[in-house]
């Protein structure tokens, strides 16, 4: 299903891969727009992604858990130690979920509706919290730099500066990540994954490798 | 989208870069001057600069590919790192490789003896308490082998990291060979790896390296023991052998008759003391397959001896079966302490024995200044000889027992290398 619709700062057809996009990048002229009801706003410019090597594209297919997605935009962060996406996925149920990307380590994520979360500063690595009744162990705190935006996004996000971010996992290969880029928390949990079993198509190709 | 191989130069020497971790590269180090470079920086700034005493050549070059548990992998960097054992220094080093679909993985390789890493997904469970701490992963246990600071001691190519020469970690390795799990803490982070033990040949195929890998020496902490499985597979075997020994040993003798033909009771007396020089004994059926036959002699000899030459003889044939057999019981008390030598019972096993009318001819001997002595003879067909399944079971025991002398001081030699030394 797609909805079409033309950027208001450049007329460039804007095709929507998911109906239930709230915001999208035009390929054009790199508008950021927002919808208002029927209308697209534009609220502000995309500045030139840095390259990046990641084998992940806008339209990368996959199936997570037999569960089929399809990637319609990333957010772009960059941090001290390099950078990593959060590819925005979108499941043939409608779901939406993230698929991260540090440096091909590869963890799948949704959000969690979750109140009560610790704030930034009550978070240090060793700590363990419990949500959904399963314990997880907080491993990195990543002090990131938001970069960027493309593509189709479940919100609004493109004005933000420095971001906080908890990563916590389990024995079970379970993953978490506390996201401190709103006054509100939020928290994603979900899997750390092995690039096969994602059963990617679709993806960018490297000059030779196969 | 294509592969930017650009013209890149150390900004140090001028010598010719390759870049082949595509953008994921974030520290480039000059193969030339060992200068250590700034691979976001458009002018490839640079951010160290190390002296290395002796060049070292890493053993799989930089750019070569291999093919690792069915991926291909292109070795993009090589570091050497370092620990301080008690004033020993022990460097070990380590080849990161890199697939653009994949990402990263690691070879290192200490003394010939090389492991394929991997950073983990999973978080191992860590065990504190007791004496030895163990972290656990997927079910299995691993035991705690060494805990030290890692310092790196020399870098080539690229890293996705910020590299630099002097930079520390804290190591601390737990074992289940052939696996090992590596937990390194810096300041921000505690990352896992699990380790696989490989063998150098393996790794010289996969990267289809010339020559010989080098031979690897001493035993290294997850390096699987050559016995392998094959000490528990063999003591299985053993059991299960011992087991059907047993079983043969029971049916044996519960086909045995073990059935008492003669019983007779005699009275030795010295030669010249009414004494008889010899006798014969009442004939006696043997029956049944050609078995054995037990002879049984039990007297009251105490601080004496009797000796007993003994034929078994065929009423119809002749045929003789001629044995010897001495009883000689001594005991007393010496300074206090009792003591005893030999016993005033004796047995004899003659094999195979035809079936027959037999009869024993007894011809005693004994000293001519010794009390008489009673004994009584008793002649029993085809009794189970048991001693021989004990000398079997007894062999059977010395593979497997030799078998775990050696796992054990295998594992003696993994141990001493570790923090549980104990020099």
């Amino acid at each position: 299903m797609s909805v079409t619709a033309n950027c208001p700062n450049c007329g460039a057809p804007i095709q929507f891969r998911w109906s239930s996009a709230v915001q999208t990048v035009c390929d054009f002229c790199h508008s950021i727009l927002v919808r208002r009801d029927v209308n697209l706003e534009r609220v502000g410019q995309v500045a030139d992604l840095p390259p990046d090597s990641s084998p992940i594209q806008i339209s990368t297919e996959g199936a997570w858990r037999e569960r089929p997605f399809a990637v319609t935009g990333r957010i772009l962060y960059e941090y001290e130690q390099g950078g990593w996406n959060e590819w925005h996925l979108v499941f043939n149920d409608g779901t939406s979920g993230w698929l991260s990307d540090a440096q091909d380590e590869y963890a799948v994520s949704f959000l969690a509706p979750m109140t009560g979360l610790p704030a930034a500063e009550q978070v240090a690595c060793g700590q363990r919290f419990r949500f959904s009744n399963v314990v997880y162990e907080v491993t990195s705190i990543t002090r990131a730099h938001y970069r960027g935006v493309q593509g189709e996004l479940p919100f609004e996000y493109w004005d933000k500066s420095d971001v906080v971010f908890a990563d916590l996992r389990t024995p079970d290969a379970r993953f978490a990540t506390l996201d401190y880029s709103d006054p509100q928390p939020l928290l994603f949990l979900g899997e750390a994954v092995a690039f096969d079993e994602l059963h990617l198509r679709n993806l960018r190709e490297f000059e030779g490798w196969p | 989208m294509s592969a930017e191989v650009k013209g890149l130069n150390c900004p140090n020497c001028g010598a010719a870069l390759v870049k082949r971790g595509f953008e994921h590269t974030l520290s480039i180090v000059c193969e030339n001057c060992h200068s250590v470079l700034d691979a976001k920086d458009p002018n490839l700034r640079i951010l160290q600069q190390f002296e290395a005493r002796t060049p070292i050549h890493p053993l799989i070059p930089l750019g070569t590919r291999g093919k690792l548990r069915g991926d291909v992998y292109e070795v993009i960097g090589f570091q050497v790192r370092t620990i301080d054992v008690e004033g020993t220094l022990y460097s070990w080093s380590e080849y990161l490789l890199f697939n653009p679909y994949k990402g990263f993985r690691y070879l290192t390789e200490y003394q010939g003896h090389w492991n394929d890493v991997v950073v983990l997904r999973n978080l191992p469970e860590v065990e504190t308490g007791g004496r030895r701490p163990a972290a656990r992963l997927l079910g299995e246990r691993y035991r705690h082998f060494q805990t030290a600071q890692a310092e790196t001691t020399y870098v080539l190519g690229e890293f996705p990291w910020q590299v630099h020469v002097g930079e520390k970690a804290r190591v601390m390795d737990f074992v289940a060979p052939p696996r090992m799990l590596s937990s390194e803490t810096t300041s921000s982070e505690r990352v896992w790896s699990l380790g696989e033990y490989m063998p150098g040949a393996r790794v010289w195929e996969a990267f289809k390296l010339p020559g010989r890998p080098p031979a690897p020496v001493g035993v290294f902490e997850n390096q699987p023991s050559p016995l392998g499985g094959g000490v528990k597979q063999l003591w299985t075997l053993c059991l299960l052998l011992l087991a059907c020994l047993l079983a043969l040993g029971l049916v044996c003798d519960l086909f045995s008759r073990k059935e008492e033909v003669f019983r007779g009771s005699y009275v030795a007396r010295p030669a010249g003391r009414g004494g008889e020089a010899s006798f014969v004994t009442q004939p006696f059926e043997l029956k049944g397959r050609t078995s054995d036959v037990e002879i049984s002699i039990r007297t009251d000899a105490e601080n004496n001896w009797v000796y007993l030459n003994l034929a078994l003889i065929d009423t119809d044939t002749g045929q003789a079966f001629d044995f010897g057999r001495e009883v000689s019981y001594y005991h007393g008390v010496d300074g206090g302490e009792s003591w005893s030598e030999g016993g005033p019972n004796d047995r004899a096993l003659l094999p195979s024995v035809p079936s027959g009318r037999y009869y024993l001819r007894v011809e005693p001997e004994m000293d001519a200044a010794a009390r008489p002595v009673s004994y009584e003879i008793d002649v029993r067909r085809d009794v189970p000889a048991l001693s021989f399944f004990w000398i079997a079971a007894l062999l059977l025991l010395v593979p497997p027992a030799f078998l775990s002398f050696r796992a054990l001081s295998f594992e003696q030699r993994r141990w001493s290398e570790s923090d549980y030394g104990g020099n």
